[in-house]
């Protein structure tokens, strides 16, 4: 007769066991090959050649692509990231008005955009910010009857990153649900304390609301910075990377390197830089929101 | 002092009354800045659906042409022809068909394990389950490439399907929470009476968690639906590419056919807003919860 604890112990690996040994095979293993891989030079013709941190050492000093391309990734990141956070949390907090009837009906347009699959999102935004025909495309001719010249967004390299911004913004209307599940459960007794003490809309947003909501934002920061370093579909099927290799993702550069020139080793080598970047960014994002030093 | 607390309740009654107006054109404001937001989040839409049905001259038409001259209601003919989407249909639903079952099966069993049975280990496991959430694609991309194309599996629909049945980690995360919510007692009352830990998981914990498996229904049939770069890698055979990659076929270099490529985005957005619609409850619910239990 086995123990309680042997038992539980048995058990417990069995139900987890489909995760460990798919942990193991799809992200263990390949996260160690590719460490290897990163070390050799490695068309798929032929066998790896050891060729030690070469790769490591000619992307820090002589790709300029690589730069470019981190540059673009970072760039949506810092600024994608920003612009989504800060408006999906403007709409939440109006959405949040207690006072408000039928905010359901809202929350429910605002989150269509993001049942939207990537590739139609992405064609159906290469339309709108369509420079073709007479009168430039749609988002043009709409800024033209409010009589702003619009850029030619996705075929300008200044506008390129930003009519992106725009894009992913436009489809992040998961953020604004998580929002205000975080809003509805923060108490109303905080609200009163500040009303007794005289306080209105700003205050009660600066002293209770944004303190309140504070692991909820940096949930969502998290989450979309891994998402947007792994931005792939846009550069991929609306810009192929251009013009003048604004808009080349670093996901973009990984894939390209690894499936249209062959170079398996010097992809895996970049693709590890991006995991520890990617992880730097959400180490100091949990560290900001002092998810660190809790335990 | 009577006096004075009547005066007192005539200043805050007064008070009321200005902070009342106030409230209404605040409340007008708030209104307003929605309505315009909802506008500005809903024409991309609009400009689908009309864009759907147009002329390919129409398309660029100045001043913008909402409602079509002629309805072409052959777009939606030619969506279906000029590529074999009913091929790409059934692939997307055949690979939706079995992750539905691996999802299902691996992530409550292993979610299971994580939430309602005590082992060593079990907490440093699950904070690495957490890690992997963080992992880009990219740096397993080409190891799982290079191996899935030892095993010939590369052309095929295996390499999207057989990793569904190994768990994921969002899924996991997410029933670990609705499970956590089931009281012990329960449970043990349970093992009392000398119940297996597989009976109690799939007579009481199972039964008790149906709107948290249809949320991993419902995500699974998105993600797998509108995933693009796994069957891109994976699916290199045109004959086995889902809707997400092969409708792309339809913009050739020198012609976009941008209205046929609209109408085939209405085609492939329609089954994801009638899910929508009709399992909203479970999204927002899935979506929030795990947002703010993190």
């Amino acid at each position: 007769m086995m123990n309680k604890a042997t038992k539980n112990q048995i058990n417990g690996m069995l139900f987890a066991s489909p995760w460990i040994i798919g942990f193991l095979v799809f992200t263990l293993n390949p996260l160690i090959q590719a460490f290897y891989y990163s070390l050799t030079k490695y068309n798929p013709l032929k066998a790896p050649k050891f060729i030690g941190l070469k790769n490591y050492i000619y992307i820090f000093t002589e790709d300029v692509l690589f730069h470019k391309v981190l540059y673009n990734s970072l760039y949506m990141v810092f600024l994608g990231v920003t612009v989504s956070i800060v408006t999906t949390l403007l709409i939440s907090l109006l959405l949040n008005d207690k006072r408000l009837k039928g905010t359901s009906i809202f929350r429910v347009m605002f989150f269509i955009p993001t049942l939207v699959p990537m590739v139609i999102l992405c064609v159906l935004w290469m339309l709108i910010y369509n420079s073709g025909g007479g009168g430039g495309g749609f988002l043009n001719q709409i800024l033209g009857i409010v009589g702003i010249q619009g850029p030619q967004w996705l075929g300008d390299p200044q506008w390129s990153k930003a009519a992106l911004v725009i894009m992913r913004t436009w489809c992040a209307g998961n953020l604004i649900i998580i929002f205000l599940g975080g809003l509805r459960g923060i108490p109303k007794e905080l609200y009163e304390a500040v009303s007794i003490d005289g306080g209105g809309f700003f205050h009660k947003t600066v002293y209770v609301t944004l303190p309140m909501l504070k692991p909820i934002i940096i949930y969502n920061v998290i989450t979309s910075i891994i998402i947007t370093m792994q931005n792939f579909s846009e550069a991929f099927i609306m810009t192929k990377g251009g013009p003048a290799d604004s808009t080349y993702m670093y996901a973009l550069y990984v894939y390209r390197n690894a499936f249209q020139y062959g170079n398996m080793g010097y992809a895996s080598a970049l693709s590890w830089i991006m995991l520890i970047i990617t992880l730097v960014m959400t180490l100091i994002a949990l560290y900001a929101g002092g998810w660190l030093n809790q335990e | 002092m009577k006096g004075q607390s009547v005066i007192e309740t005539g200043k805050i009654k007064s008070k009321r009354m200005f902070f009342r107006r106030f409230d209404y054109l605040e409340m007008g404001i708030i209104y307003f800045i929605l309505a315009i937001l909802t506008v500005i989040f809903i024409v991309p839409y609009l400009w689908l659906l009309s864009s759907s049905l147009k002329d390919p001259t129409e398309i660029f038409k100045v001043p913008i042409a909402w409602i079509p001259a002629v309805l072409k209601w052959d777009n939606f003919y030619k969506a279906t022809h000029v590529i074999p989407f009913f091929l790409y249909l059934g692939n997307t639903l055949t690979i939706i068909a079995w992750s539905e079952i691996g999802s299902l099966v691996s992530n409550t069993l292993v979610a299971y394990g994580f939430a309602k049975i005590k082992w060593k280990g079990r907490n440093f496991l699950f904070i690495i389950l957490l890690m992997t959430m963080m992992m880009p694609f990219q740096v397993v991309m080409i190891p799982l490439y290079l191996f899935f194309n030892k095993l010939r599996w590369i052309g095929t629909f295996l390499p999207l399907i057989v990793p569904t049945f190994f768990g994921n980690p969002f899924f996991i995360f997410l029933l670990r929470q609705f499970f956590i919510g089931i009281p012990n007692e329960l449970l043990d009352s349970a093992r009392i009476d000398g119940a297996s830990e597989f009976v109690i998981f799939s007579r009481i914990v199972l039964p008790l968690c149906k709107p948290a498996l249809a949320m991993v229904a419902i995500f699974t049939f998105l993600f797998t639906w509108n995933d693009f770069i796994g069957p891109l890698v994976f699916l290199t055979n045109s004959k086995k590419y889902t809707l997400a990659i092969g409708i792309q076929q339809i913009m050739s270099v020198n012609d976009p056919r941008w209205n046929i490529l609209m109408a085939a985005g209405v085609l492939m957005t329609l089954p994801v807003l009638i899910i929508f619609f009709l399992l909203q409850k479970y999204f927002i619910q899935g979506i929030t919860f795990t947002g703010i239990k993190g």
